[in-house]
């Protein structure tokens, strides 16, 4: 797709409006590289030290809304990609945490999470929108949550057998 | 700004490698590996998403954008916007790509909002990839359906509050 991109401006606009984006867009990517480096080494030692069985007690022990809210918190707390956060996730429910917090935990760090939205959000639509986006996606794991827990309580089964 | 967000990052680094290093130098051995792997694996993706983000962005029909999801096109924008969201195929840039390549381009605050939400909880191609093999699939469904109105509850909340 980028290719594509590519070649359709270049034989559109000439090669001068070509390079004036190409060198821009190289600058984008040179500013981006030490925060991905960083974000890639703040998920892997994560990785290695969390004590995901203590995270989950404190979920799963918690529940109507300060359970969600304590899920989501850790949402926004934790560092780290998708091989981090799911294995996480997965845990909360076997330690028997309900649906309902370990949604809340996934959209919070899917839309609040810090690193993320340090890492990649950051430099393509800076700061001022990043920051309204994250405030207007405050309330939404907790909706989320709910509606977990509404669909739960309507007959929808997640039970989870350890090693699943 | 942008130096800024580079200290907290790799200061959040430098506390993490430390608890890991006291924890043991095998443990501190793998994660800085472990990391770095994962910066390699994401090299190309992250070129080809940055470098593209600025050529997709003009070769985007200005007056179609505007039009279908621009400020003026309301609730209707943003469907399509969610759905365009739920469709664009995942990796770490590609939505943020064309979030801001679509909101250079004319496109509405709300309406990029919705978009970029959509692909960060439902984007079809990341549920399947990442998700169910790494959670129960019944847990990865449920999340996905208490999501669905998200994207527009953020871009109500958007279009209440403020426009970034």
């Amino acid at each position: 797709m980028a290719c594509a991109a590519a070649a359709a401006v270049y034989v559109r606009d000439g090669a001068e409006h070509f390079l004036a984006i190409f060198g821009s867009d190289l600058t984008l990517f040179g500013e981006m590289l030490p925060k991905v480096l960083a974000g890639c080494l703040i998920g892997a030692f994560v990785t290695m030290i969390l004590p995901r069985e203590l995270v989950a007690r404190w979920v799963g022990h918690e529940s109507g809304l300060t359970g969600l809210a304590v899920a989501a918190f850790f949402g926004f707390l934790l560092p780290g990609g998708p091989i981090t956060i799911y294995p996480v996730a997965g845990a909360f429910l076997v330690m028997g945490a309900d649906a309902g917090a370990v949604v809340a935990f996934i959209t919070a760090w899917t839309l609040c999470g810090y690193t993320r939205a340090l890492v990649w959000e950051f430099p393509f639509f800076g700061p001022h929108f990043v920051i309204w986006r994250i405030v207007e996606a405050i309330p939404l794991p907790l909706i989320a949550g709910l509606l977990a827990r509404l669909a739960v309580r309507a007959g929808v089964n997640v039970t989870v057998k350890p090693g699943e | 700004m942008f130096i800024a967000v580079n200290i907290l990052l790799w200061l959040v680094v430098a506390g993490l490698a430390f608890v890991a290093a006291l924890r043991g130098r095998v443990l501190f051995n793998e994660g800085a590996r472990e990391g770095m792997l994962e910066f390699l694996r994401l090299l190309p993706r992250i070129g080809a998403g940055v470098i593209g983000s600025g050529f997709i962005a003009e070769v985007l029909p200005k007056a179609l954008v505007a039009s279908w999801i621009g400020p003026e096109s309301g609730l209707l924008g943003v469907v399509i916007a969610t759905l365009g969201g739920a469709l664009t195929p995942g990796g770490p840039v590609v939505g943020f790509a064309i979030g801001s390549a679509a909101l250079k381009s004319g496109a509405g605050a709300p309406q990029v909002i919705a978009y970029s939400t959509a692909w960060a909880l439902y984007a079809i191609h990341r549920l399947v990839i990442w998700e169910v093999p790494l959670m129960p699939a019944r847990v990865v469904w449920l999340r996905a359906a208490a999501s669905l109105p998200l994207p527009f509850i953020a871009a109500g909340l958007a279009m209440l509050l403020a426009q970034p």
